[in-house]
């Protein structure tokens, strides 16, 4: 279990602060995987430093299991920090030692016996599937590969927590199912707490349990994946179940109220649609869908267009009643990028707009 | 052809020359080494953003000493420095003191590539180490140095070519080898045979030095 509360970073700029936190906040119960999604700038590298201590925060705290880890001396940092095991986005091997040696590396540290630490080696690679790798160097490994030893190294010196910053974002998609299985698989064997930060929603809808949204410092939505998923009003729903940009459809029903429906867990398995044009006697079109598993329930994400002559507000009322998530929906909806927050982020966001498609068609 | 072998003055002092160049590149590169490793890391680390900053420190230590050493001319360098040589070999004569001032003209270079070296190992690299609970040596020892061993390999083998050109010029203020040779025999009286035998052997001494220097750092090399 880890928890962190109301952490805060700082940075001096010259005479100007900038707030890379403000306020973090979260808890993640042991065997649980959670991710943490925001856009470059978010705060997420600054949030991975201030876990590790490799930055001190300015305020709040960090703790594993009860134990502090944000007020620590300097002599104790390094033994709390063999509680957290981290995996970088390209790996961080070092060049010059094998697999072998890279996992060898953390037990080294404390003086471990030779054959102990042969013996804790061979165990580990194994668990993440490099079995007669031992002696390549990192240089003669795919970038799966690498990645694999490097999740075998941040497990040597038996961590509570594993730490994973964009330990997907290197690697090509069927790769990163793998490495992302691996995870959730060493995950429940080893009753891990698992943190995952990155930016590709794929990684969230595969393996977390749980989410945050990060955004300019602070976490502005969170909540276990089934929860969030359901909830039409918030930003990770949109973003975790996405619609493609439609126009509402000229020709026959040209001029009706266009509605937004969130089907989630049982409600996904009702022929809901037919029930309401049998009910109100009027037709509809589906101008978009997405239909997704999250956290092993259904969700469903309709853009549904009515009738002309249908009355929304009793549809609304209808769907309501049956406990589905409906609101009308903005006259036209634009396909921007669900997470983008205000203006001022819209750059970063751009860049990343692309990638959020591609991940989210992909996945779908 | 024949001159080679009959020349009176290759006979008797070649293989004392030779033998004494090799005493100044081999006593002064262990020397630079031992002093400009250290010195090169300790800039490295104490550097602004460094394993442990020391701003003040490491700004004295690198503009202060390291360039204004390395601004001095050597041939100036070395002659500014006989009367130390003679303070710690007792003579300011001979391969042993002129090392004394090679030593100390190669130092800072040396030191300056150890750091630049270091400065290439990737940040990720220390940011792993630190994060598996690595004192600030561990990291020394462990990451910088042995993931810049090829690059580390590869300044040493350019600091002891540049000591074979430094030898030949501490030759010619007392220091003996093979610059003295070429510049008594073979400048000061005329003898051609001397001076091609000379730049010859200096050519060769160079060639293995850097093929055996990039052998050991390729093979060191695993990237």
């Amino acid at each position: 279990m880890i928890t962190v509360t109301d952490l805060r970073k700082v940075y001096r700029q010259g005479k100007k602060e900038v707030v890379a936190l403000d306020g973090v906040t979260l808890s993640v119960p042991k065997g649980s995987i959670h991710g943490i999604i925001g856009h470059s700038g978010a705060g997420k590298s600054t949030l991975v430093r201030c876990l590790t201590l490799l930055d001190r925060p300015t305020s709040g705290s960090v703790s594993i299991d009860g134990t502090e880890l944000s007020s620590v001396r300097a002599s104790e940092i390094r033994a709390a920090r063999r509680r957290i095991g981290m995996v970088f986005q390209h790996a961080n091997l070092m060049d010059a030692r094998t697999a072998a040696g890279n996992v060898a590396h953390p037990l080294e540290l404390v003086k471990t016996p030779k054959d102990k630490i042969r013996a804790k080696v061979a165990e580990l690679l194994s668990l993440v599937g490099l079995e007669g790798f031992e002696n390549a160097y990192p240089s003669q490994l795919s970038g799966g590969q690498r990645q694999r030893v490097g999740i075998a190294r941040a497990l040597a010196a038996d961590p509570d927590v594993l730490l994973c910053d964009e330990p997907t974002s290197a690697l090509d998609p069927a790769t990163t199912d793998e490495i992302l299985d691996l995870i959730q698989d060493l995950t429940r064997r080893l009753q891990l707490t698992v943190l995952i930060i990155t930016h590709e929603m794929n990684v969230v809808k595969r393996v977390c349990d749980s989410v945050s949204l990060l955004s300019k410092g602070r976490i502005i939505e969170h909540g276990a994946l089934k929860d969030v998923a359901g909830n039409l009003e918030s930003k990770l729903a949109k973003a975790l179940l996405p619609l493609p940009a439609s126009e509402p459809l000229k020709g026959a029903l040209q001029g009706g109220t266009v509605l937004e429906i969130l089907f989630a867990g049982d409600n996904a398995k009702e022929p809901v649609l037919t029930s309401v044009a049998r009910h109100f006697d009027i037709d509809l079109n589906v101008l978009a869908g997405s239909v997704e598993t999250l956290g092993g329930q259904q969700f469903g994400h309709l853009r549904v267009q009515l009738a002309e002559n249908a009355d929304a507000d009793a549809v609304l009322a209808y769907l309501h009643q049956r406990g589905i998530g409906a609101k009308v929906a903005a006259a036209n909806t634009p396909a921007s990028d669900p997470l983008e927050l205000d203006s001022a982020e819209s750059d970063a966001a751009e860049a990343n707009a692309a990638e959020f498609n591609d991940v989210t068609g992909r996945n779908s | 052809m024949n001159d080679i072998f009959s020349n009176p003055v290759l006979a008797k002092a070649l293989p004392e020359a030779i033998v004494e160049t090799l005493q100044m590149v081999g006593i002064s590169a262990f020397f630079t080494v031992l002093v400009g490793l250290p010195l090169g890391v300790f800039l490295h680390v104490t550097a602004p953003g460094g394993l442990r900053p020391m701003p003040v420190t490491n700004r004295i230590m690198s503009d202060v000493i390291v360039n204004i050493t390395r601004s001095i001319p050597f041939a100036i360098l070395m002659v500014a420095l006989i009367p130390l040589a003679r303070l710690l070999t007792g003579t300011s004569l001979g391969p042993v003191a002129a090392s004394v001032s090679l030593s100390i003209g190669t130092i800072p270079f040396f030191a300056r590539l150890v750091e630049t070296s270091l400065r290439d190992v990737h940040h990720g690299k220390i940011d792993a180490a630190q994060v598996m609970g690595s004192t600030k040596m561990q990291v020394i020892n462990k990451v910088m140095l042995r993931e810049s061993l090829p690059a580390l390999v590869a300044a040493t083998t350019t600091t002891v070519v540049t000591l074979v050109g430094y030898s030949a010029m501490a030759g010619l203020v007392g220091g003996g080898g093979l610059g003295k040779l070429a510049y008594n025999y073979g400048f000061q009286r005329f003898d051609v045979t001397v001076m091609i035998v000379t730049i010859v052997l200096i050519i060769v001494l160079v060639q293995v030095i850097q093929l055996v220097g990039e052998r050991i750092s390729r093979s060191l090399d695993h990237r």
